[in-house]
Formats: structure tokens, C-alpha cells, sequence
């Protein structure tokens, strides 16, 4: 009789806090600089040089913390973890042990399946990242880029209480979701501001015992992630089955071959001989620092649904796209509250603003037309000043430089001609000049008024509306 | 000696501390850790039942700075102290990840 | 010994900003009191003799556009070789660091230079201040003027014995467990370690980061407190930095110890304690007592367990800290290496000297798995129960007075092959890094062979004005 397996999974994800500066000196954190340029004494473990904690890190820690509804620690220390390597320019990484900012945290999730569970947070804490080794795949040395060491982290320990990829694809989406909403981070597994580290075991179904687990890395997309899971539970059945025993070790998961293999060496002790790091001070979190915290959170996502189904009267699709991202929603609220109708705003959100992100590789975020421009391009349209060809062509110009869609008509002369004289003059002309057309109406041919159309429109340069042109068409043929 | 250092714990340590010691330093190591620990041993006498562990003489708390760009680039002078250096980085033997 | 060579700094000060002399002047004469000397004692690793010139000619310029006011401006200084030094070699006396040139001043510096400080060089020390005699250096020991067959004392042994030698007006130390107290006990100069965080630690290269005070060694007590007052202040760079701006620590030098009660600990005086030198602090208690202070013996608890509870500390924090000297960012690599950890271990091996792995070795073991709680952790309850210990002793007197040392200065080579035995010689220093308070060595006498003895203050916390103004007292009346 063989037996069924369950499958317990704890994930620990790195998240790269949105601050301007390093967690421990004022070095940018942006993205692409010439190697080793965003660097000084502090992040590059020059002899000597101490850290001194960037603020915003901590109100980030707290605010994750408190939308995960974890406990704060009032009273918490930065530890160092000792270890060679050369990503680590001080060989100890400064994070936190003992006293970590958040601990007793859950998130709520939903499956695609539609399991409903709360997932639990063992702890969140604040550390620095590393830096960068470049492998040359010819030569015998790497290189080091200590542009991205010291950039602040989040590391959010979950408990394990996950079962499948499915489980841990939602858990993750459910702290993406939170945190960008946050502000406190982009959250993109593909360029590493998230980055999610695999515990899992394996053990009979029913079993109250945990099996042994391995701890999996490098795992940078959702797809990678549930082949790791699929791979490795599939790895630890098969030992258990053959009478073998799963080891406790740390994995790489190689997502072109498939597999995963053991990161181990000799040299490599695993043994992090953490400390209090006697370089900086205890941190001590006040009830107004939380209060002040707690005042800034925003509407999350299920809030943000919940009432856009009762306030907006759109489609739930619509509801869940726009609540995709904050940043979309806020512009989303503020049309409607300029007075556009909010399913015409959804439909430009939508559609042309989604069309134009993906075009440009923009992220919502990076959204620069305001919310009153895009209302007033909206009424043009509906009191069809403009026709829609002319609108989007309005609002192209309007996404990339945020201009008032009222003047850029006037300036333009894009304005529908509500001339009908010199509309129908345009039109006997061209009556005039298409005599085939007409015949081919007058044969039957109701296409041929399409093109009439067509022509009108050029010959108006295109400032009219197309229902007048083809009530006037038809009345002159 | 109550704290006998074996050769395994010398070579465990020196892993970690990344210290490659002679044979004869490595029983002078043994000698001198060994004697070291009877001699800390001694802590032991006192009772610290209850006693908050002290990491700092005083209690300075809460010590930040504003999240603001300070960094100048000195990448340059920086690498004029790398033994090794290679198109703006530190040279290292290969690592695997 | 030519005048300037003896002057205190403040003397000398004075005299360059009244314009009786000029820094160059003085600068060109400690330049060559180096040259003349030197060879023999060993104090530096490195001089700047053209960035001490410069530094001498724009002070002069300053003091003349009047924009250099500090007593101190233009007097000639040397620094510890473990504070970096931006643009001149660093090296933390170790061949790992041999050819460090940081690009950045550690803040201490910085100020002094601020002030109009000429900086003539850095001086040689223990390497990374792992020792009590300047033995461990990997440039070579220095000697004690006071007798070249003795040690200075360390680690800040080329400090004090280049403001002995007339070397330098005065120097810069740095103090972790007595560093600064007893080589100024051992040169018969003063040596100030202020209250924990009164001296930013910014660029200087740790070695116990919970224990490391910066601080002056001078040729009087009027000076300690000059030097204190230019280079103490809160530094947003070091987050274990206090906020003591403004304060002026010459303020309180007066002859006056009357409000001032002396405890002294009966346990400072048993087994072990020289007779030249208890009797030597025994009659500097009698001038304060003769000067106003009350005067009386006590018993500060748990002084033997200081050493183990310091000495675990420090050997924990000295093996993280040291942990960055890898031979990739800068410092000595190793000739020949297979793949990276071989790298490490032989550069590290190489680089650093017996003693400075000796640490780090037993560093590397207390805070490891399994051993963290009864050593590391213990270690830091002990240093709470000290703190402690010295609270109560604070609430009863003002000042702590006893010797710096056991001994006068050992002979060279006496000293380093019993790691037990040289770590004793720190029992009356160590405790006050432990509790982050201020302590003051103070020329007391000599001995018959004609060694330098000094008598050790110490104060509460952020009291440095009783502090200096007690030892100033017992100086102007001895």
C-alpha cells in the first residue's frame, strides 16, 4: 500500500525597501549605476566606518508589520551574522536575531481554488543586502559591486502553514499586494526587490510531526517557485521511499535544468555566531511612532473592493484590475471625484492606459496624468466635442505629458465642426468627386457610404462627427 | 585544565574565523584557549540569575538619520586600496552561488 | 632638549598664536627631535614630514587672518595608527593593513585638524591595540624613554612615549581595556580616557567596539582637558556617540578638592600590586587628602572577575570586527591561493600577528554555537553586575583613586609569552571600559630604577570635570 504525502511549506521572503538612501549610510539605492559608484567607507566595510539605522526602514518594518497584524517590538537591537563571503563586505551581515521588529503576524489568502486560510508570521526583520559578484564564465575570479550592499530588507519568516504552490502563489500576492500598497517596496520577484527562500518537508498524510526540510533559494519568478516545490517534494518522496533520509541543508534550485542541488562546503559551517551589534543603539518603539504609522496606513485591497462594489457601480472585473495597484485605484477615485462617470474612467484605465503602459514598459506607477486632466478628456468625449479617434489621440499626448486635454483641443483645432453648413458643402463635394460611390449606393452597395464617410472626415480633418456626416450623406444621396 | 581543547574544535574554529594555523600553532592555540576558558570559567561563580544581559554602559536608544542621499562617489580612490581590480570592482577568486 | 620639546601644548599654543613663534618653527623642531630620536624609540610608524609642513604654514596663516582660535592651533600632534587619516597610510601597526591609505578622516582627527592641529604622523601601537606593550606590533616594538630596555606599555605605546621623547606636543590614543591609562603610567605622562561615546568613534578601526574610547595623552592634566575639549562632541556618524557639545572641559580646572571624596578599593591593594608602586599611589592619596578631600578605603566587589567578563567581550567583538580584513578590499593578500577560502585563510594567517589571532580565535569560540549563553552572555550579566558595582561606589564618592598598573614598565620580551599573566597586568584598567567610565593616569613618581609610576582617577559617567579637576589639583599640589 503506498502512502499519501503532504507536502509543509514555510517561506522566507526578502523584501527591498522602497527608502532613497542605504539602511546604514546615505548612499542611493537606485537602480543601474557604474559599479562600486554607489558606494562609501560605510557599505564597503571600510576599517572604522559605523552604521547609523535610516529611518525610514524602521517606519517601513512597523508599517509592513502592523497591515500583517503582527505584535511590534517596543524594545528591539540589531544583531550581526557572522560569515565569509565576498557579497558581504564586512564578512557579518547586520540583521536582526534575538529582538526582531515584528513577530505573531497571519495574512490572509485565497486560493485560485478558492481555499481560504490564514497564513502565519513567525517574525519580520530588518537586515542589509549584499552586493553583487559578477562570475566571468571564462576566467578564474568574480568580481565584486557593492552598489546594492546595504540596501535595506524586510525578511518576513512565515510559519509553516502552507500546502501547496498554489497556497504559497497566493501568499505571496497577498504581501506583494499589502506591501506595494504600502509603498514600502515594488515587490518584483523577476528584478529581486522580492525574493522568496522555500522551506518544505515532507510526511504522511495525517501525521502530527514535521518531516525534515531544506531550505530552497533562488527562486525569482511564481513559475520557478511551484516547479521547485513540485521538484523537490517529489525529491524527498522518493528518498523516503527508498529508505534514505532527507537531509537538512540549503538547496539551489536550477530553474533551466529542473532541479535542485545541496550548497554545501566545508567551509561553510553554518554557524553564524550572532551577536548584538555593539555598533548601534536598541530601538525603542514609542505608542505614537505606531499611532503616527498607523494613521498613514492606507485602504488596502479588500477593503478598496468591498466598498467599490457598494460606491461605483462598475463590473467586478473592473473592480479587481483597478485594485491591482494603489496607484491605479487613487487615480481611479480621483476622476470619479472630478465627476467623470466612473465606468467610463474604469474603461480608460482600462484600456488605452493599460495599452500605453505596455507599450511604453511602464509600471501604473509611473502613471503622470492627472486624474482632473483625464475627467475633462472624458467630458469632451461625452459631449462629443471630440470624437474617440480624436480622443485617444488626445489622450496619447496627455500620458506622456500630462497636458490639459481642453487646451490641447483648442490649440490644435481639434474640436468637432458643429458647422453643418460647411459640413454639407464638404459633403456635396465629395458627392461630386466619388461619382462611382454613389452609384454603387445607389446599386445597393451600403459600404460604398462607408467609405463617403471616410472621405468626409479626411477632407474635415477629421473635427467632425461621424453620425452627422452620415445622416447628411444619406439625406443628399 | 578543565577545558580541554580537541583538534577538531581548533580546526571548527579556524573555519570559522578563516585562520589557518601551523601544527605548532595550533597547539599553542589549544594551550592558550584551553587555559583562557578555565580562567573564564570563573564568571561562573557569580549568580546572574535575573541579570539583564548589558551590551551598552548606558542606554542610548533610538538613533536614526533621515532617509536622504549623502553618498559622493569615491569609487576611484576606494579601488587605489583593492589588491586586485578589474573595469570598477574588487577581484576576487571565483564563487559559485 | 630644546624648549618647545618640553613645553606643554598649551604653552606652546600660546606662544604660536601670541606670535613669539610660529608653527613652522615649532613643527621643523619636533620634525627633527624625530629624526634625532626616533631610531632609537620607535614611537612612529609613519611621519608626514610635507603634510605636517603644510599644515604648519596654514595654521600659521589661520592664526594670522585670525580665524584659528584654539589654544591649540598649530601645535604638533601625532595619532594612534588606528585612526584613519585621509590620504596617509593607516596600518593598525599589522601587515594586513600595511599599505592602507584611507580615503576618509576618522572624525577625531578631523577636529583636531579643524583646530589648527599639525599632524607629524602616526604612531606605533599593539597590533589592532591587542596589548599592553606595543611588543605585538608588526613594525617592531617601541621603547620607553624613560628607559630604552623597558616597554612604554600599550597599546597606545607609541603615543605616550612620543610625548615623553618630545616627539610631539601630544597625542592621540585610543583606550580599551587601559590602552591609553597605562602606557601614560608607564612614559610618566597623562593619559585621559573620557566616559564612553564622548569621543566619536567614527574611523577609528575597532577592536572592541561596546569598549573603544579615543583620548588624549599629554605632557600635563591642562592639556588632557584642552585635547578633550577639541575633539569631544556628538558625531551623527556613530550612533554610540553623546551629545556633550560645547562643553568646555578646561572650565573646571581648579585647586580645589574640598566638595571631593576619594574612595580608594581595598582589593586594588593585595596580592600582586608592587610596593614602589602602592606606595607611590598611597602618597599621591595624601596630597588630595592634604589638598581638601575626604579621603577613605572601601571594597568595590567582583574586581578579579573583570578580567575574564573584558576579555571575553573584547575577544568576541575583535573577531567580528577583524572579520572584514579579508584581502579583497584593500590591505595585504596572500602571493599564491587555490580558489577563495584559501584565499581568506592564508591572507589572514599571514596578515595578522600571533597575539591579534589569539583573540580571534578565542573570539570566534565563545560566541559559536552551543557556547554563545555561557560565555558571551554571561560575560555581558558580569558586566552589568560591575556597572553595578560601580554605581553604588559612585553614590558614596565622587572619586575612585588606585593604580594604573601592578608593575612599573617591563623589560621587552618580559612580558608576552603568558597570555594569563599579561592580561593581569590589566586588572585596575579594564574594569572602567566595562562600565563606559572616564579614568585618568597621572604621573606619581618613580620608581628606584627610575620608572615611571602613575596614580589612576576615576569618575561616574559624564563626570569628567570632577575628574580633571581632581587630578589637576593633585598635579599643581604634589
Amino acid at each position: 500500500m503506498s502512502t499519501d504525502y503532504e507536502t509543509v511549506i514555510g517561506l522566507e521572503v526578502h523584501v527591498e525597501l522602497a527608502t532613497k538612501t542605504k539602511i546604514f549610510c546615505g548612499c542611493s539605492t537606485e537602480f543601474g549605476g557604474e559599479p562600486n559608484t554607489h558606494t562609501c567607507p560605510v557599505c564597503t566595510g571600510m576599517p572604522g566606518s559605523l552604521p547609523v539605522l535610516n529611518k525610514k526602514v524602521l517606519e517601513y518594518a512597523c508599517a509592513v508589520g502592523l497591515a500583517t497584524s503582527c505584535d511590534v517590538t517596543r524594545y528591539c537591537k540589531f544583531d550581526r551574522k557572522n560569515y565569509f563571503y565576498p557579497d558581504n563586505p564586512q564578512n557579518y551581515q547586520i540583521s536582526q536575531l534575538y529582538l526582531p521588529i515584528c513577530r505573531n503576524g497571519h495574512v490572509d489568502i485565497e486560493t485560485e481554488s478558492g481555499i481560504k486560510k490564514a497564513v502565519r508570521i513567525h517574525e519580520i526583520h530588518m537586515e542589509e543586502d549584499a552586493g553583487k559578484l559578477i562570475h566571468d564564465d571564462w576566467g578564474e575570479n568574480s568580481l565584486v559591486d557593492y552598489n546594492r550592499s546595504g540596501v535595506p530588507l524586510i525578511e518576513i519568516v512565515s510559519e509553516p502553514d502552507m500546502r501547496s504552490a498554489e497556497e504559497v502563489i497566493a501568499y505571496l500576492e497577498k504581501l506583494r499586494m499589502t506591501i506595494s500598497y504600502l509603498g514600502a517596496s515594488d515587490c518584483k520577484l523577476q528584478e529581486g526587490s522580492m525574493r522568496a527562500d522555500v522551506n518544505l518537508s515532507v510526511r504522511p498524510v495525517g501525521s502530527e510531526e514535521f518531516g525534515t526540510r531544506t531550505e530552497m533559494k533562488n527562486l525569482n519568478s511564481f513559475r520557478s517557485i511551484a516547479r521547485a516545490i513540485a521538484g523537490e517534494t517529489e525529491r524527498q518522496i522518493d528518498l523516503i521511499e527508498s529508505g534514505e533520509k532527507v537531509i537538512q541543508e540549503t538547496r539551489r534550485w536550477d530553474d533551466d535544468k529542473e532541479c535542485s542541488y545541496a550548497m554545501r562546503s566545508k567551509e561553510d559551517a553554518q554557524d553564524y555566531r550572532y551577536f548584538p551589534d555593539p555598533d548601534l543603539v536598541p530601538i525603542s518603539v514609542s505608542e505614537e511612532m505606531l499611532d503616527e504609522i498607523r494613521s498613514r496606513q492606507p485602504e488596502f485591497r479588500d477593503a478598496k473592493i468591498a466598498r467599490y462594489k457598494g460606491e461605483y457601480g462598475i463590473p467586478e472585473k473592473d473592480i479587481l484590475l483597478i485594485t491591482e495597484n494603489k496607484h491605479l485605484a487613487d487615480v481611479f477615485e480621483e476622476t470619479v471625484s472630478c465627476g467623470a462617470p466612473a465606468k467610463k474612467v474604469s474603461n480608460w484605465l482600462m484600456v488605452e492606459t493599460m495599452r500605453l503602459l505596455k507599450e511604453k514598459n511602464l509600471d501604473p506607477e509611473d502613471i503622470r496624468f492627472s486624474p482632473a486632466h483625464l475627467a475633462a478628456l472624458i467630458d469632451l468625449a461625452e459631449k462629443r466635442t471630440v470624437n474617440s479617434t480624436v480622443a485617444k489621440e488626445v489622450f496619447e499626448d496627455m500620458f506622456d505629458t500630462d497636458c490639459d486635454p481642453v487646451k490641447y483641443v483648442e490649440e490644435h483645432g481639434l474640436a468637432t465642426q458643429n458647422d453643418e453648413g460647411a459640413l454639407r458643402e464638404t459633403i456635396a463635394h465629395v458627392i461630386d468627386e466619388n461619382p462611382q460611390s454613389v452609384e454603387d449606393y445607389h446599386n445597393g452597395k451600403e459600404k460604398a457610404i462607408g467609405f463617403l464617410v471616410g472621405q468626409t472626415m479626411k477632407a474635415m480633418q477629421g473635427k467632425c462627427d461621424p453620425g452627422s456626416v452620415n445622416r447628411i450623406l444619406k439625406e443628399l444621396l | 585544565m578543565n577545558n580541554v581543547i580537541s583538534d577538531e574544535t581548533i580546526e571548527y574554529v579556524g573555519i570559522l574565523a578563516k585562520l589557518e594555523l601551523s601544527d605548532e600553532e595550533k597547539e599553542a592555540a589549544k594551550s592558550d584557549m584551553g587555559r583562557m576558558l578555565d580562567y573564564i570559567d570563573m564568571l561562573g561563580e557569580l549568580d546572574t540569575d535575573g541579570v539583564e544581559p548589558m551590551s551598552h554602559a548606558f542606554p542610548v536608544q533610538n538613533v536614526f538619520r533621515e532617509d536622504e542621499v549623502t553618498g559622493i562617489d569615491m569609487r576611484d580612490k576606494m579601488l587605489s586600496n583593492a589588491p586586485e581590480e578589474q573595469d570598477g570592482m574588487f577581484v576576487v577568486p571565483k564563487t559559485f552561488d | 632638549m630644546s624648549d618647545i620639546l618640553t613645553m606643554t601644548a598649551l604653552e606652546l599654543g600660546r606662544k604660536i598664536s601670541a606670535g613669539e613663534m610660529t608653527s613652522v618653527e615649532a613643527t621643523t623642531e619636533y620634525l627633527q627631535s624625530i629624526k634625532d630620536s626616533d631610531d632609537k624609540y620607535n614611537c612612529y610608524v609613519t611621519v608626514d614630514e610635507e603634510g605636517a609642513m603644510q599644515a604648519a604654514k596654514e595654521a600659521d596663516d589661520g592664526i594670522r587672518a585670525g580665524r584659528l582660535k584654539s589654544p591649540l592651533a598649530g601645535v604638533p600632534v601625532a595619532i594612534k595608527d588606528n585612526m584613519c587619516t585621509e590620504n596617509l597610510l593607516t596600518t593598525c601597526s599589522s601587515r594586513i593593513l600595511y599599505n592602507f591609505v584611507p580615503t576618509y578622516e576618522s572624525t577625531a582627527v578631523g577636529k583636531l585638524r579643524e583646530s589648527g592641529a599639525v599632524i607629524l604622523g602616526k604612531t606605533n601601537m599593539d597590533e589592532f591595540a591587542m596589548g599592553s606593550t606595543t611588543e605585538t606590533s608588526y613594525f617592531g616594538p617601541t621603547r620607553n624613554p624613560a628607559n630604552p630596555e623597558h616597554v612604554p606599555g600599550g597599546s597606545s605605546g607609541g603615543s605616550a612615549a612620543a610625548v615623553a621623547a618630545g616627539e610631539c606636543g601630544y597625542a592621540l590614543g585610543s583606550d580599551t581595556g587601559g590602552s591609553i591609562r597605562q602606557p601614560a603610567s608607564y612614559c610618566g605622562v597623562v593619559g585621559l580616557k573620557p566616559t564612553y561615546g564622548t569621543v566619536s568613534r567614527y574611523g577609528l578601526i575597532a577592536y572592541g567596539s561596546s569598549l573603544d574610547q579615543i583620548g588624549p595623552l599629554t605632557r600635563d592634566v591642562s592639556d588632557a582637558a584642552a585635547v578633550l575639549t577639541a575633539i569631544a562632541g556628538h558625531d551623527s556618524k556613530d550612533s554610540t556617540s553623546i551629545d556633550r557639545d560645547g562643553q568646555d572641559f578646561s572650565a573646571c580646572l581648579k585647586k580645589d578638592v574640598k566638595d571631593i571624596k576619594v574612595g580608594i578599593p581595598r582589593d586594588y591593594f593585595g596580592d600582586g600590586l608592587d610596593d614602589e608602586v602602592a606606595a607611590s599611589v598611597k602618597a599621591a592619596a595624601d596630597v588630595l587628602k592634604d589638598a581638601g578631600a575626604q579621603v577613605e578605603e572601601f571594597d568595590l566587589s567582583l574586581v578579579n572577575y573583570a578580567i575574564p567578563a573584558y576579555y571575553t567581550i573584547a575577544a568576541a567583538e575583535a573577531s567580528s570586527n577583524l572579520e572584514r580584513f579579508d584581502g579583497i578590499k584593500y590591505g595585504y593578500r596572500t602571493e599564491e591561493y587555490a580558489g577563495l577560502h584559501n584565499m581568506y585563510k592564508k591572507s589572514r594567517s599571514e596578515g595578522f600577528g600571533a597575539e591579534v589571532k589569539r583573540r580571534i580565535m578565542l573570539g570566534s569560540f565563545v560566541l559559536s554555537s552551543g557556547y554563545y549563553d555561557a560565555y558571551y552572555l554571561k560575560a555581558l550579566k558580569v558586566k552589568a553586575l560591575i556597572k553595578k558595582a560601580f554605581d553604588e561606589a559612585f553614590s558614596k564618592y565622587d572619586i575612585i583613586l588606585g593604580p594604573v598598573a601592578p608593575t612599573t614598565a617591563p623589560r621587552l620580551g618580559e612580558s608576552l609569552s603568558d597570555p594569563i599573566q599579561m592580561y593581569l597586568g590589566d586588572i585596575y584598567t579594564i574594569s572602567v571600559n566595562l562600565a563606559g567610565l572616564p579614568g585618568i593616569s597621572v604621573p606619581c613618581g618613580s620608581s628606584r630604577a627610575g620608572l615611571p609610576i602613575g596614580v589612576q582617577l576615576l569618575a561616574d559617567c559624564f563626570c569628567e570635570d570632577k575628574l580633571l579637576r581632581t587630578a589637576y589639583t593633585y598635579e599643581q599640589s604634589r
